[in-house]
């Protein structure tokens, strides 16, 4: 075999506290389409920024033809000839198509930038590509789809040899994405080495030749994608043995369901978020949300939670239609939710764990009729002993205590709001192994006893199964398949998610 | 020893250290500064009680200041709604000579505080709705709310002879101290009751914090943004009221001239961060009468009027520079290099000292 | 028909196109209600009038690009007059020195008040504001009462006139012009102008295109410092005296002419040309308040504020109908959904 374009060796990345990467082979070709899998928190996107010089690595070397380098910047590793091109694109919308490729590197005349020569060289390099559009127009005049091939555009321009596309089809349509791939089939014929990450199984089927998978911040292995059928794949990026998935235990009673349904979604959908979801949510149950990332459960999490307005389908609960404008609405129908994002949207960092617990319900009793101290206390002190959360003192801030303990915090401001229904969107995410079994048995103990309807979304193929009495299994932002009773188990989840294809 | 940490660490500290720095500098070098004497019509006398009085509209003017901080924004059009209310308060009682009002006084004083609100309604529209920069739509005001208060009082400086307006700023019969003491004390009362008896300050910290948290939480992010410069407003025009008491006058141009610097350096003395969140309203109390004093005393030293902002712009530039993360990153950053430089140093130490074993 | 007036309202030089019309309007108002205005005179007097406001306003345009603000460049031109005045009536150094001292002066404390903001992360808008304070404080040290400038040089330099023809025109204002066009190169053909608007469009993918971040948004403020001093030179042509409150509200003026011209204040879209026609819409304002003779002079600041903020408000409207644009895209996107997924077999 000829010398790799690219070879990481024994890579390894630690931050505060955290592994991110440890001992992470990889190596890429010259002319090779190559996937990089793994769940949220695997270690992709670290992997992707010590190579491109945003993260210093803290072992490992680096070879790019065979030469030892050490990017320390973007800027570095562009010189190098490793460009990415981003989900969100990392171009500036007010400038025109023509200066993105090209700003930073400008050809001048007489020390004055040649605008001529700029846009009739954008021109021919987006013709290469198949664009054909008004370099000279500003870049929000186009679709996200082309502002991509823009950026790739200005990527593949600055002579590189190795190019990263990260998520670059999570927002484009079925023609865009053809397109992309087309440009893709191109580059490769040029010998450009490419990393694709994607979310989406079928695309990396239908393009790369190589799937390298990590978990946890370790490799799993690099394979062929001919000679990885997807349903093992996916027991790889999950880390279960194919047998193992097969015959997972329950670890606790599940709750019983029962007939009184709760909330009933018909068809909801809103532009650019989801496309069409039917939901029915009973009381006294536990309902997964199941789907790769980007598949369409945060969305339809946030629509029954008000924080998109839904503008397809119409949305009923106890039997009334309703429209749910903001948060409120949806606290005033007792509803719950715990985002996934827990530091953007979740806690107040800089206020104690007693005032982040009283929040919501605070804010449901309106800002006159204040919540005596001492009742804070209880109720604080109440919820830090039922979830057993972690605290020096409940006046403790916050900001100061672990993922774990952080997202405790949060589904007691939602308990304390006596909800029918509670939506917890990755509740364990990036927490350790106890508490994420705490977690789950709560939300059972929850449905079992207080006969709360509970809402599961996570990337964890088994705690969802453990979890869930029902299942609704989502991909490119529609639902695909709902399963109840004994069609619950990884196996079935994944061949669900992979589109029956496997 | 550890009550001396616990109160190093606290939010009053650096105002108090500020403010006992300037009166020990002040007993020191003015004559009779601590002196306070009782006049024959039973009024208190004295520097102290003179400090005091000055400091009552920057106090209140603090408070809505440091409401809006808190959410991270800025009201820097208070000094012109000052000069508003001062104009609308005196053109209603009117500059006749025969010392008769020509509306009632608490209506005309009512119409003042009336229209500061409908000026801090206007900012919050702006912020809050309209989302335009803080500084940028209260900046429209702090420029064209002085051209309003000249069209009042069209261009005149109006002097009211009324007698009981003096009593806003000045004593009351048989009062031992000024009227706007009780007036600030009551706004700060007014505040201590909402802080404790609603939940304004949870709500107010939770947006100035994480916006997009509190709105997932529930809380209406775009109305208590709007209140808070509402209430900025109120204080504003409450204000306005004592500042032309005080000079028995509008003076469109200088009232209020510069208290957007003070109140902002009241509140950013009183441990609000500028960045907004967590806020604390006896530190902008303390920090007001901190910047009163200062004034005072550059007075003293013979610092004029206009030269004064020299030297509280500094203040302003050296506090945010404290506050500042970033520089607070860099000195830690600075300090563990040290710090590991003499750990090394140790540890060489320590490796040759086992070597030798 | 609509989606014509849509992609009008979404073109980059539609915010220019209002205020050239609303400046040819204006004007037409006043040369159909006055006689005065059809002088050619008057329309000059605008620039000789504006000549400082003009300077002032290229500055803050540039902080105002990279979604910054600089609230000092007021007091700035009120120092830089003062300075001069004092200098030239206190020392023997000769004018051309003078001159040059303050720009420099002004220059460092913009770079100073710049190296301040982007070094330590913080809000433009409180440490421009410390500045303003700072430097009117600085001012009202140096003198509180007016200093005359006798300087004989530069008395007639304020009073040389070039002869137009149908008119004549300042010192000032042909520096105002000079630099309008200087700064309408630097920002339209050089690396630094371009680097400028990326990082008004977005610093961190400015970042990540490897453009230099920090030199940049530290000259821009040092360019806002510079041309406040400019502005306080020609400002000093006019008045001829240092005094304290000179430029008082300037700030606001110099923003407001930027936004009337097209800048929008989230960052990243300016148009020098724009903000010229802003001050001389404000000009125009002025002239007429002076031509009607009953109304005070206190309704300039009232209007300009007005204009100020339909036209803050007339931005964000538009920044909706483009964002309602894109949505729209994405909608037409939704009706062929991606289904690229499940028809690879």
């Amino acid at each position: 075999m000829a010398q790799a374009l690219l070879e990481m060796r024994h890579i390894t990345k630690e931050f505060p506290g955290v592994r991110a990467l440890s001992n992470v082979d990889f190596t890429l070709h010259a002319g090779e389409i190559h996937s990089l899998m793994g769940e949220n928190g695997a270690g992709k996107s670290t992997l992707v920024k010590v190579l491109t010089g945003v993260y210093p690595r803290d072992g490992g070397t680096v070879f790019l033809n065979g030469k030892a380098i050490n990017p320390k910047t973007p800027k570095d590793a562009q010189d190098c000839g490793i460009s990415t091109v981003y989900q969100e694109v990392n171009l500036c919308s007010n400038l025109t198509v023509a200066e993105n490729i090209f700003i930073g590197r400008e050809p001048r005349k007489f020390g004055m930038i040649d605008w001529q020569t700029i846009n009739q060289r954008a021109a021919e390099l987006l013709a290469k590509l198949d664009v054909h559009i008004d370099v000279t127009k500003t870049l929000d005049n186009y679709s996200v789809a082309l502002q991509q091939m823009i950026a790739i555009a200005r990527a593949v321009d600055v002579d590189a040899k190795i190019l990263i596309l990260d998520e670059p089809t999570s927002s484009l349509n079925e023609e865009e994405t053809a397109h992309l791939f087309k440009i893709m089939r191109q580059l490769q014929k040029q010998g450009l080495g490419i990393i694709f990450i994607s979310h989406f199984l079928d695309q990396i089927y239908e393009i790369c030749d190589h799937i390298t998978v990590l978990r946890n911040g370790e490799l799993v292995g690099a394979y062929e994608t001919a000679k990885l059928p997807r349903l093992e794949l996916i027991a790889k990026m999950v880390g279960k043995d194919l047998n193992e998935v097969k015959d997972m235990d329950n670890f606790a009673e599940k709750s019983v369901p029962s007939d009184e349904v709760f909330l009933d979604a018909k068809g909801i959908g809103a532009v650019g978020k989801l496309n069409e979801v039917d939901v029915q949510i009973h009381k006294g149950e536990v309902i997964g949300f199941a789907g790769l990332l980007g598949s369409g459960r945060t969305e339809t999490a946030e629509l029954l939670f008000g924080i998109n307005e839904i503008n397809k389908g119409s949305l009923s609960i106890n039997g009334k239609k309703l429209h749910l404008k903001n948060p409120m609405n949806a606290m005033e129908q007792k509803i719950g939710f715990c985002p996934e994002d827990r530091k953007l949207s979740g806690i107040i960092g800089d206020l104690s764990v007693r005032e982040n617990i009283i929040l919501a319900m605070q804010a449901k009793d309106g800002i006159l009729r204040h919540i005596p101290y001492e009742e804070q206390v209880k109720i604080a002190d109440d919820c830090i002993k039922l979830l057993r959360i972690k605290v020096s003192s409940r006046e403790q801030l916050v900001k100061n205590l672990s993922g774990g303990n952080q997202q405790k915090v949060i589904i007691a401001r939602w308990l304390a709001t006596q909800p029918d229904l509670l939506i917890l969107d990755e509740p364990t995410r990036g927490i350790d192994v106890g508490t994420k079994t705490e977690i789950q048995k709560m939300a059972i103990s929850l449905a079992k006893q207080k006969g709360m309807a509970v809402v599961f979304i996570s990337s964890e193929m088994d705690e969802m199964v453990r979890t869930c009495t029902k299942l609704v299994v989502m991909r490119d932002r529609r639902k695909v398949a709902e399963l109840t009773g004994s069609d619950i188990s990884s196996d079935g989840v994944m061949k669900a998610i992979a589109g029956g294809a496997a | 020893m550890d009550m001396l940490k616990k109160f190093s660490g606290s939010s009053l500290f650096l105002p108090v250290v500020a403010l006992s720095v300037l009166l020990i500098f002040n007993t020191l070098f003015v004559d009779g500064f601590l002196t306070i004497q009782m006049t024959e019509d039973g009024h208190l006398y004295g520097r102290l009680v003179d400090i005091l009085n000055r400091s009552c509209s920057l106090i209140i003017l603090a408070l809505g200041m440091t409401f809006v901080i808190a959410t991270s924004g800025i009201d820097i059009s208070v000094g012109a709604v000052v000069a508003i209310s001062a104009a609308v308060v005196c053109t209603l009682i009117g500059g006749r000579g025969d010392g008769v009002a020509e509306m009632p006084m608490s209506v005309a004083m009512l119409a003042a505080v009336g229209v500061g609100v409908l000026c801090g309604m206007w900012n919050g529209l702006l912020v809050a709705k309209f989302k335009i920069q803080a500084v940028v739509a209260t900046l429209i005001l702090m420029t064209a709310g002085r051209g309003v208060a000249q069209l009042m009082t069209e261009g005149q400086i109006i002097t009211v002879y009324y007698k009981p307006f003096e009593y806003i700023a000045g004593f009351l019969p048989n009062m031992p101290l000024p009227t706007n003491i009780f007036i600030a004390l009551a706004m700060v009362l007014l505040v201590a009751v909402l802080m404790k008896k609603t939940s304004i300050g949870l709500f107010v910290q939770s947006v100035g914090i994480n916006p997009t948290a509190a709105r997932y939480a529930g809380i209406n992010v775009t109305m208590v943004i709007f209140l808070v410069y509402a209430f900025s407003g109120l204080c504003a025009g409450v204000s306005g009221l004592i500042e032309s008491s005080l000079i028995r006058a509008a003076d469109a141009n200088n009232a209020g001239l510069n208290m957007e610097m003070d109140a902002i350096l009241a509140v950013a003395l009183g441990g609000t961060l500028l960045s907004g969140g967590k806020f604390y309203v006896g530190g902008s109390v303390i920090g007001a009468i901190t910047i009163q004093t200062l004034t005072t005393t550059m007075y003293a030293l013979g610092v004029s009027a206009d030269q004064l902002p020299v030297v509280k712009a500094a203040a302003v530039i050296i506090i945010c520079l404290i506050q500042s993360k970033k520089a607070q990153e860099m000195f830690d950053k600075w300090k563990a290099s040290r710090h590991s430089q003499q750990k090394n140093d140790n540890k060489a130490v320590f490796g040759k000292a086992v070597k030798q074993l | 028909m609509s989606s014509k007036l849509n992609q009008m309202i979404a073109s980059k030089y539609f915010s220019f196109f209002v205020t050239l019309a609303l400046f040819v309007i204006l004007y037409g108002a006043g040369m159909a209600i006055y006689k005065g205005f059809m002088r050619p005179q008057v329309f000059l007097n605008l620039f000789i009038d504006n000549a400082a406001l003009i300077i002032v306003t290229i500055g803050i345009t540039f902080t105002l690009i990279i979604a910054g603000i600089d609230l000092s460049v007021g007091a700035v031109l009120a120092l830089v007059c003062m300075v001069l005045a004092w200098l030239l009536a206190n020392t023997g150094i000769p004018l051309g020195l003078a001159v040059l001292l303050v720009l420099v002066m002004g220059t460092v404390f913009g770079a100073v008040q710049g190296y301040i903001i982007t070094k330590f992360d913080l809000q433009p808008f409180i440490i421009t504001l410390a500045g303003m304070f700072f430097c009117r404080g600085l001012t009202a040290v140096i003198s509180q009462d007016t200093i005359q400038i006798v300087n004989p040089d530069w008395v007639a330099l304020a009073s040389y006139r070039i002869d137009l023809g149908v008119g004549f025109i300042s010192i000032g204002a042909v520096v105002a012009l000079i630099m309008i066009a200087i700064a309408a190169i630097v920002l339209g053909f050089t690396k630094f102008g371009r680097a400028v608007f990326a990082i008004g469009g977005s610093e961190s993918s400015a970042a990540l295109m490897g453009l230099p971040v920090f030199r940049t948004k530290v000259m821009v403020y040092a360019i806002s410092g510079f041309c406040a001093s400019m502005g306080g030179l020609a400002y000093s042509l006019i008045m001829l005296t240092g005094y304290n409150l000179h430029g008082l509200g300037m700030e606001m003026d110099a923003i407001a002419s930027s936004v009337i011209g097209g800048t929008l204040l989230t960052g990243g879209v300016g148009f020098i040309p724009g903000a010229l026609i802003g001050v001389l819409i404000q000009g125009v304002i002025l002239t007429f308040i002076s031509f009607q003779g009953t109304l005070s002079a206190w309704w300039t600041k009232i209007v300009v504020g007005a204009l100020l903020c339909v036209f803050i408000i007339m931005q964000a409207l538009i920044t909706e109908q483009k964002s309602k644009l894109s949505s729209k895209r994405s909608m037409e996107d939704n009706n062929n959904p991606p289904q690229a997924a499940t028809a690879a077999q």
